[in-house]
């Protein structure tokens, strides 16, 4: 694992980074080349037989997301770029922008091209203006230089790349609820099926990949799938960008390679806990996964099937930090507050229940709690999300995934610190 | 409020060539939605029912189908907001590393609650969900740039030093 070079931000202190003369300084934009003369196809084997997998959250493969497009299309293709970037603890894909743009761009010009797309959007969260001001440089320079617009370097392949601003909310980083919103709605997910590479933006198939998730694609296309399948765990390789944030001493983002022992990136990349406090608990993939105890969290690894195995996910690598300073009752119902306020309202167990989540929650912090309201905490997740039992994969209440990313993380928190909630009752109803 | 009044209660965008740029980006009118009201907010610094009847009308949706999306996205507002808007993260990584104290501090500085603004219209107060710079925390977004990793004196000087 030392020997581990940085892929995706190897370039990220250099002065300028994100201009065009940069980027090709160190060979960027040389992929394209290498994927204008291969066909479609070859270049959707290539990242099916890398195991590249989507770098948002749901950790979906990627070649086989692209392999879904209909080769028969008489509707338009669409790819969009998911640059919502808004899961707590994840801030990842600000700092690509910022720093290696036209990688990404890159990236795009190498999906559309594999499921025969001419016309890319770059959903970004309105939040994120300065970026937004960026992107607009940088496609422009692209045009320029015709690595966008007509016939891209002389060849007779075209796409236009368009940047559509967010305009804030959370469900607008799920795929369907993107497009919706793109389509100048508001952003209600979408029954699945169809799947959005059948029927997405506009009917039409559509692709959706994250800001990292298209990062990588340049590396993949110019060292091999084999180079990129030998990084880290068989089943998800790759580099990844880790978000630590919360509690530590130096938080930011750290490409490692896929399975580094989360201790590791606490204690070492992320310099250890503030003031040198017990570690408490840990968010390992976002405030949608289920939080780790400090006994767990120090013995796993950062990969999809590990976490798994833990009743939790490795979901888009943000790593919240909670040490022996956090009151956990206090931090749940901000989490739940979190999701109260980004819950669409389109499915009666999400909207009702995480609102039903902070009014027990808070009134638990008031100390006007009793017994019964734990329990009760419990089947309110159960009725939001389902049980956490990944073997029975008894989930599906709501249409898109929130009602899990809400439930897991609020049970988890209830179930394993159980005796901080306990103390918030008051001491009669504890006996009664 | 009739049909009449709909199509007279309008709105005129400054720069028509940026309206006429948006719609060229979007295969249809109705995507044009969002990046209309961005626009339109821009200039009138809140969205009015003259906005929301104005892109109905150039979206060829209805008026309520556009009010369906300001009100459902944060960053659209329905009412005037202070020239400054201070908007504190208060998610979990934020809040861990004193995104309260901030919150009451500026609410001590200047007399506002959260969602309120100054008597003078210079500052909203806005409590906002993860801005997604949780390596930086605690995050201040004030208009359109974010302010990270300020120390309660770091932001009274920034604060102090907008005009």
């Amino acid at each position: 694992m030392s020997t581990f070079e940085p892929v995706l931000t190897s370039n990220i202190t250099k002065e300028n980074s994100h201009t065009l003369d940069f980027y090709q300084s160190i060979g960027g934009y040389s992929a394209i080349k290498k994927v204008l003369s291969m066909s479609p196809l070859e270049v959707i084997d290539v990242v099916k037989a890398s195991n590249l997998r989507g770098r948002g959250g749901a950790g979906f493969p990627t070649g086989l997301k692209w392999s879904f497009v209909p080769k028969d299309s008489e509707k338009p293709i669409y790819l969009i770029n998911n640059a919502d970037e808004s899961e707590p603890g994840t801030f990842k894909d600000r700092l690509l922008m910022n720093k290696a743009p036209h990688q990404m761009l890159e990236g795009m010009i190498i999906a559309s091209y594999a499921i025969g797309c001419h016309t890319s959007f770059i959903y970004i969260r309105g939040e994120f203006y300065r970026e937004y001001m960026l992107l607009e440089k940088v496609v422009a320079e692209a045009y320029e230089n015709n690595l966008l617009g007509d016939n891209i370097l002389g060849s007779d392949y075209s796409l236009d790349v368009v940047i559509h601003r967010g305009a804030g909310a959370y469900i607008c980083g799920e795929e369907t609820g993107l497009i919706e919103s793109l389509e100048g709605k508001r952003g209600w997910p979408r029954i699945k099926p169809p799947f959005p590479a059948i029927e997405g933006y506009l009917q039409c198939p559509t692709v959706v990949n994250n800001v990292e998730t298209l990062s990588c694609l340049p590396h993949i296309i110019t060292r091999g799938a084999d180079w990129f399948q030998s990084i880290g765990p068989e089943k998800g390789p790759g580099p990844r960008l880790f978000c630590v944030s919360g509690r530590v001493k130096n938080p930011g983002v750290f490409e490692e390679p896929m399975g580094i022992d989360l201790k590791d990136l606490i204690f070492e990349k992320a310099g250890g806990i503030t003031n040198d406090n017990k570690l408490k608990a840990v968010f390992p993939g976002g405030s949608s996964s289920a939080i780790l105890t400090a006994a767990e969290a120090i013995d796993v690894k950062m990969d999809f099937e590990e976490l798994a195995k833990k009743k939790t996910m490795l979901g888009s690598a943000g790593v919240i930090v909670m040490d022996e300073t956090v009151d956990m009752v206090h931090a749940c119902l901000n989490i739940a507050r979190f999701y109260a306020h980004e819950s669409c309202g389109q499915c009666t167990p999400c909207r009702e229940g995480t609102t039903w989540l902070v009014k027990m929650l808070t009134r638990m912090v008031k100390g006007r709690g009793t017994l019964k309201d734990i329990n009760m905490l419990f089947e309110i997740t159960d009725n939001i999300g389902g049980l956490i039992d990944f073997s029975k994969g008894s989930y599906g209440k709501t249409i898109c995934p929130f009602g899990e990313a809400v439930a897991w993380p609020i049970r988890s928190f209830v179930e394993k610190f159980k005796d901080e909630f306990i103390k918030y009752l008051p001491q009669e109803k504890v006996a009664a | 409020m009739s049909n009449k009044d709909i199509h007279e209660d309008s709105f005129q965008y400054t720069d028509p060539d940026k309206v006429e740029k948006i719609f060229s980006q979007y295969p249809d009118k109705r995507s044009a939605t969002l990046p209309l009201l961005h626009l339109a907010q821009t200039q009138g610094g809140y969205i009015t029912s003259a906005i929301i009847n104005t892109v109905a009308k150039l979206t060829e949706i209805h008026p309520a189908e556009v009010m369906d999306c300001v009100s459902f996205y944060t960053m659209f507002y329905s009412r005037q907001q202070g020239t400054y808007k201070l908007q504190v993260c208060q998610t979990l990584s934020c809040s861990l590393n004193g995104a309260d104290d901030i919150v009451d501090h500026i609410t001590q500085k200047y007399g506002t609650q959260p969602g309120e603004t100054t008597s003078d219209g210079k500052f909203t107060l806005l409590k906002v969900e993860c801005l997604g710079s949780c390596g930086t925390a605690p995050v201040i977004q004030i208009n359109d740039d974010y302010h990270e990793g300020l120390s309660i004196k770091e932001l009274d000087i920034l604060l102090d030093s907008i005009p």
